[in-house]
This record gives C-alpha cells, sequence and structure tokens, in this order.
C-alpha cells in the first residue's frame, strides 16, 4: 500500500520542518518528504490542499478504563476517539481494576490494543503493589512486558522511605517515574481548589501547597537519587516555579499539563457542574496564568489529554459525590491550538507539546515523520469550526467541561503505520 | 447572569441559595412572611394558600427539627406532607438521589424541600425536576442553608428594624456552616453595613473575607459594639482533634458568657440556630437570658418557611419595586 498526501503544510517539531511538501508513505513507513522516491506508484492519494500534516499526537495520560470499568467505556472505543483525535501513541495509567502490577495484564492490554490496531498503546506499570505506596513492584519484569515508565496514578507514595526506595530502584534501571504530586493529607476528601469558590460552594478544598508540599519532596529525592521523574499535571503556580528552579539546578524531571487546566479555572465550577470536578481540582486564575506561561517558556514540556472518560451515571451526582475526570482525547488538539494562539506561538511550537516532547519523555518513536520510521500521521484542518456536542463525541465517555464550546482545528485524517484509522465525515 | 432560581420574568422558581438573590426577593419573602405571624395565634392555624399541592420532604440527611418546621408550615398552608427520610431507606438501598427524585415526581408532588449532606445536592435536584416542580433547600453540606439564613434576618428585622445601622458578629464554626453562609448573604444583601466573623484560624474558610465580611480572632475585640450576635453550632465531633484540643478550651476562648456579653451593645440580642451546645458555644445564663431570641427565632422560622411556600406556590403577593 503506498499512500502519497499532496498539498498539505508539513509540521514536523523535531525535524524542524514547517513547509509545503508531499509526503510519501510505503509499506506503513515514511519513505519521502518533498522528494518523491524512485518509482514511486501511489495506490491512494490525500489532497491535503490547506491541511496541516503532522506527526500524530502522542498522549502522556489516557485512561482507557481497561479492564475493569468497561462501564464507563471500552479499549475499542476509547482508541477510535484517538484516531479521531489525530492521537497515534498514548500512555494509559496503571489505575485500572485489577491495577497494572503484574507483567500478565500489562502483556493482555498491549496484545488486546494491537489486535484493535488504533493507536499504539504504552502503558505505565504501577510503582507499588495494588498502588498501595508499600511494596514495589517488579519492575523489570513489567518494563519486559512492555511498561514505559511506571507511576501511582492518583494515589500517593505518602511514605518518604518507600519513595526513596521506589527512586533508587527505578534509577538503577534507568527507568522514569510518572508521579502526580499532591499531599495525601491536605488533599484529603477536597474536591475543590481550596479559595473563594469552594467556600462559597462549601466544597471541601485542596490547598495550592499540597501541591508544592509533594514536589519539594519528590524533586528533593529525586535529586538525591538521581532518578527521572515525569510530573504529571502540574495545577498550581507554585508547582511550575518548582519545577523550573529544579530544571536550573539541573535535576532531572519534566512535566505536563492537562488541556483542560490551560483553559478552566475554579469558577468554571459555576453551580456545581460535575464535569469540572477533576483531579488536580482546577485552580485560581493566577495558576491557570502560570502553567500556561510554564508552558510556553518550557518550564512544562507536554500537554495531555488527561482523558478520563465517565458514564453519565456517575457524573449525575452532587459535586462531591461525582466521579472526577473529563474525556480528552479528541479535544487535545483543539485545546492545545487554543492555548497556542492566546499566547502568541507558532503552529510548529504547538505541536511539538503534543508529538516529539512527549515521544521524548516516554522514550519512544514516534511523535515525529523521520525518513523510514513508522507512518503515524495526523492530517488537520487548523481553522474547520465545530462545537463539541455528545455525539461529536466517539469515546463513551461524554463528560466534559466543554459541552456547547466551539472549538477551532479538527483533525481530517489519521493514519497508523500507513494504514487510515480515520477519516472525518464530509 | 444566568441564576437557576429564578424564572424568566425573575420571580422565585426555587430557593437554593440566598448567594446572588435580589433584595426585592428577600424582603418580599420577609414582608409575606409578616402576614403569616399572626396565623399560629388564631384559634384555626390555618390558610388556604397551598390547598390541593403535596409538598415533599426530603431528607437525605437526618433531622427532626428542620423537618417539623416545614412540615408545620407546609400543613398550616394547607398543603398535604409526605415526608421521606431516604437517609434510612432508599438510599441505603443503593438507589441514586435522581431515583429518588424521579419516582417522587411519578407520585406528582409539587414542591420538593431537600437536605442533604452534599453540598450542592439542592441545585442538581433542581436542574433535573420537571418545570412546575419548585425545590426548597432545607440544607446541603457546607454550603446554604437558606431558610435559615432569612429566619434570622426576619428576626434580626423585628427587634432591629434599621437594617442599615446595625453592627452583626457571627461567632464559632464557619467553615462547615451552611447556616453561616446564608447568614452572611442575606445581612449583605439587605445592607447591613458591618458583619464580623469571630472564630478559630482553624474554623474559618479560605477567602472567606472575600464574601464581604470583616474577620476576627478574638471574641472580646470582634464582640465591642454589636447590636447582634449569632451563635453558630459547633458538631461534636469537631471539639476534639486537630480543629481544637477540646470543648473546655473552645467555651474559654469562644464561648459566650454573661461577662463577655457585656462587650456588645446593651440592647444586643443573641441568636443561635439550634441545637445549642450549652456549655461549649455558649453559656446557660445567655441562652435563657433577657436577650437571647434563641425561641422567637423558632416560631419565626415557621412564618418564614410558610412565605417562602406560599411564594413558590404561586399564592401570594408579587415582590415590590425593581431590581433593588
Amino acid at each position: 500500500m503506498k499512500i502519497h498526501i499532496k498539498n498539505g503544510l508539513v509540521i514536523d517539531p523535531k525535524n524542524k520542518i514547517n513547509a509545503k511538501h508531499d509526503v510519501y508513505i510505503a509499506a506503513g513507513k515514511i519513505v519521502g518528504i518533498g522528494n518523491k522516491p524512485a518509482d514511486f506508484a501511489a495506490n491512494q492519494t490525500i489532497d491535503a490542499d490547506g491541511l496541516i500534516v503532522s506527526p500524530g499526537f502522542v498522549d502522556l495520560s489516557a485512561r482507557l478504563r481497561e479492564p475493569g470499568s468497561e462501564y464507563s467505556a471500552t479499549l475499542v472505543s476509547e482508541l477510535h476517539a484517538a484516531a479521531a483525535g489525530g492521537v497515534t501513541s498514548l500512555a494509559c495509567t496503571p489505575d485500572t481494576q485489577p491495577v497494572l502490577d503484574e507483567p500478565g495484564l500489562v502483556e493482555m492490554l498491549k496484545y488486546r490494543a494491537k489486535q484493535i490496531n488504533l493507536a499504539h498503546v504504552y502503558p505505565l506499570g504501577a510503582l507499588t503493589r495494588q498502588l498501595n505506596g508499600k511494596l514495589l513492584t517488579e519492575m523489570c519484569k513489567l518494563t519486559e512486558a512492555g511498561c514505559v515508565g511506571f507511576s501511582q496514578a492518583d494515589s500517593a507514595i505518602t511514605d518518604t522511605q518507600v519513595l526513596w526506595r521506589a527512586c533508587e530502584y527505578a534509577a538503577t534501571f534507568d527507568y522514569t517515574l510518572f508521579l502526580r504530586a499532591e499531599d495525601e493529607y491536605l488533599a484529603k476528601n477536597g474536591v475543590a481548589h481550596d479559595g473563594e469558590m469552594a467556600s462559597r460552594l462549601g466544597l471541601k478544598g485542596i490547598p495550592a501547597a499540597a501541591e508544592g508540599l509533594a514536589i519539594a519532596s519528590i524533586l528533593r529525592i529525586a535529586q538525591e537519587t538521581n532518578t527521572k521523574i515525569h510530573l504529571c499535571r502540574l495545577s498550581t503556580a507554585e508547582g511550575v516555579a518548582l519545577v523550573r528552579g529544579a530544571k536550573k539546578q539541573g535535576i532531572q524531571v519534566t512535566a505536563d499539563v492537562s488541556a483542560q487546566h490551560l483553559h478552566l479555572t475554579d469558577f468554571d465550577i459555576g453551580y456545581f457542574n460535575t464535569h469540572a470536578n477533576l483531579k488536580p481540582p482546577l485552580r485560581s486564575m493566577r495558576d491557570k496564568e502560570a502553567l500556561c506561561a510554564g508552558l510556553k517558556d518550557g518550564t512544562i514540556d507536554a500537554v495531555c489529554s488527561d482523558h478520563t472518560p465517565v458514564n453519565d451515571d456517575a457524573k449525575l451526582l452532587p459535586f462531591a459525590e461525582a466521579e472526577a475526570g473529563a474525556t480528552g482525547l479528541e479535544l487535545l488538539l483543539p485545546l492545545a491550538l487554543k492555548w497556542a494562539s492566546h499566547h502568541k506561538l507558532s503552529m510548529i511550537d504547538a505541536i511539538s507539546k503534543i508529538t516529539s516532547q512527549p515521544a521524548t519523555i516516554l522514550g519512544i518513536n514516534g511523535g515525529s515523520l523521520d525518513i523510514g520510521c513508522d507512518a503515524d500521521i495526523a492530517i488537520f484542518d487548523p481553522e474547520q469550526v465545530w462545537t463539541v456536542t455528545p455525539s461529536q463525541l466517539l469515546s463513551l465517555g461524554k463528560n466534559t467541561p466543554f459541552l456547547g464550546i466551539e472549538m477551532m482545528g479538527k483533525v481530517q485524517y489519521t493514519l497508523l503505520h500507513g494504514q487510515i484509522t480515520y477519516q472525518a465525515n464530509h | 447572569m444566568y441564576n437557576p432560581q429564578l424564572d424568566a420574568d425573575g420571580n422565585l422558581k426555587h430557593l437554593l441559595t440566598i448567594e446572588g438573590l435580589p433584595k426585592r426577593i428577600l424582603n418580599q419573602i420577609l414582608d409575606t412572611a409578616e402576614t403569616f405571624v399572626g396565623v399560629a395565634e388564631r384559634d384555626i392555624k390555618k390558610v388556604p394558600l397551598l390547598r390541593g399541592k403535596t409538598v415533599c420532604n426530603i431528607f437525605f440527611e437526618n433531622s427532626t427539627r428542620t423537618r417539623t418546621t416545614f412540615e408545620i408550615a407546609a400543613k398550616r398552608l394547607s398543603a398535604d406532607v409526605l415526608n421521606l427520610n431516604v437517609g434510612t431507606s432508599s438510599q441505603s438501598k443503593g438507589e441514586t438521589i435522581l431515583d429518588t427524585v424521579d419516582n417522587l415526581i411519578a407520585m406528582h408532588a409539587d414542591m420538593f424541600v431537600v437536605r442533604h449532606a452534599q453540598s450542592g445536592a439542592a441545585h442538581f435536584i433542581a436542574q433535573h425536576v420537571p418545570d412546575n416542580i419548585s425545590v426548597i433547600n432545607a440544607g446541603d453540606g457546607r454550603h446554604a442553608h437558606p431558610t435559615q439564613g432569612l429566619l434570622d434576618v426576619f428576626t434580626i428585622r423585628r427587634y432591629k428594624p434599621d437594617m442599615h445601622n446595625l453592627r452583626v458578629a457571627l461567632v464559632g464554626d464557619v467553615l462547615h456552616s451552611r447556616v453561616a453562609r446564608s447568614e452572611i448573604h442575606a445581612l449583605t444583601t439587605l445592607g447591613v453595613p458591618e458583619v464580623r466573623v469571630i472564630a478559630p484560624k482553624t474554623l474559618l474558610p479560605t477567602g472567606i473575607e472575600k464574601m464581604g465580611v470583616q474577620v476576627f480572632h478574638d471574641l472580646k475585640a470582634g464582640l465591642k459594639d454589636v447590636d447582634v450576635i449569632m451563635m453558630l453550632r459547633l458538631q461534636n465531633e469537631r471539639m476534639s482533634g486537630a480543629m481544637l484540643p477540646s470543648a473546655q478550651e473552645y467555651f474559654k476562648t469562644f464561648g459566650l458568657t454573661q461577662e463577655k456579653l457585656k462587650l456588645a451593645k446593651p440592647d444586643a440580642i443573641v441568636m443561635h440556630p439550634g441545637p445549642m451546645n450549652r456549655g461549649v458555644e455558649i453559656d446557660s445564663s445567655v441562652a435563657d437570658g433577657s436577650q437571647s431570641v434563641i425561641l422567637p427565632q423558632v416560631t419565626y422560622g415557621i412564618a418564614v418557611r410558610m412565605a417562602v411556600m406560599a411564594i413558590l406556590g404561586g399564592g401570594s403577593m408579587p415582590a415590590q419595586g425593581g431590581n433593588a
């Protein structure tokens, strides 16, 4: 199968390509950009006139709900959503049921994803058994089974001795830990940013310091143990400042922010809108501005969707009882573009935050249009305006605070190793 | 701005919180309540305003006092009353709030009085009922208890009619108190120029000053020259632990005694939403003393709840004036 993508604006941050080129694909690989290989005869031509041809997007955090929560979503449904969002590689969190703490479970997940064949799925293994924060998992075996890093998902390791040992052990094998920093005690039962809004609504708050405290101890331990840390989903100004300082000191740390947190604050909870019940909580305007600025100046390396499909029933509850999270795979691109346009960033810089940067963090091939590599490609219209509605979303989770909001930028084609996995309806 | 409590014409549709309600609506409720104060003193304590209507008390959190006053209020308006203690029935069998509410809608109730342990529960129910049903929040988590806030300002208005010339102090556990939040919004909306909160830092929510109050951590300083003292209830489980060391120390530092009461204006009134912890937040001699209006609060509570139900049921005079 040979595909010729013609007339598109090719943007590949890793290779610093930002020009109109034709792209040539054969046997699942990219065989030419601009230069047509000798005797290339296309079976299929995609006219990308007016569209952007970019590496398929790489998402650092997606919950696919299998195994265990098929009531909310399934691997099939969510990988279709990934394809519709132009996401060709994604890291999934270990907080499934059962928890991804055994090699067999990881192998099963990898196998199932491969059968479905709509995106590369990179599991993050549980750092501790059952995510209990006490006993380490078999990290080497889990890595062999396909894990690209280790995570506690939303559970903290409160025992600093365990965290220290986990870092040392991971550093032995040069594994990366993906940690969401939140002090468990300060966050206990909290459902919103501890500020004026939570006080008015009578919701239990989580102080911004809960993130700062946890980041400070993680970074200090990472520094002592020389461990590679990726901080997941920063939410506060102080978190951004701590990461900025750590990077200056040469600590091996990277960080991401969820697409939701670039645009929303605690005031978006409004009259107890459960779609705005997120983890970490939406924070103040000042925090949001700091996250946007941190992403722009490179303190924050990448944007993730923090995709969390939730069944409608689990959102039809009083705010604090509702399940946290938002569906996000299909909104990653437009939300990243919206951030870039507000902050006057070029398209290539915006794309880097959802392609080359997260691919580097995961240590995977992908997120680029290297010649000879898998043809994982997203072709999108940067100017198409569309409204977020439940029927627009392929994800089984229709839960997003952006319902009814206009987005700009929509994926037209997604290719996974040279096969078209998604094509927009026209 | 969109307000889920008002209909398209700006009339009260649900009573969920005092925050965001215009002054004209608060005055409408208080003025209507005045007309009901006399009803209880008659031989026949009933008016026919809600005859044929069904009021349903749905209490997801147990409460005898509040439920009883709502029940009496509804009955004095001639409504049929249905009491449901969901805390002890369906919910424990795994039924969701919406299932419970849908069942009651199917039974053609006209008005829901709702209490729930979670903040926002009343808003949530109001969003899911059909247009012809009104929801009254009888307390949701820490968020709001609007009829309590209204009956408190009604009581104040009766004793101190000039609201524009008052100094009011709220004392105690503001953090966990839906009553305090509703009182603050009611007082500031009605134009009370100085509202104080007095509490240890552990019992104050973040950013409380943004709700238009002055913060005091010293009871004596906070009570100086106030006209109204509103004591808040301290829950048993919070009397000793990480919030407070002991009930005794709390009484010593923030409990209202005769001696401390003397710092307020000589004609100051003392209020408490009940149930009281004598010897913890308030001394018995103050609770039962000449400046206490705690029992009148209970009496007025029925008139105020009648007023809210009558207005929501469409059986009362319209709000006066424009958007004040």
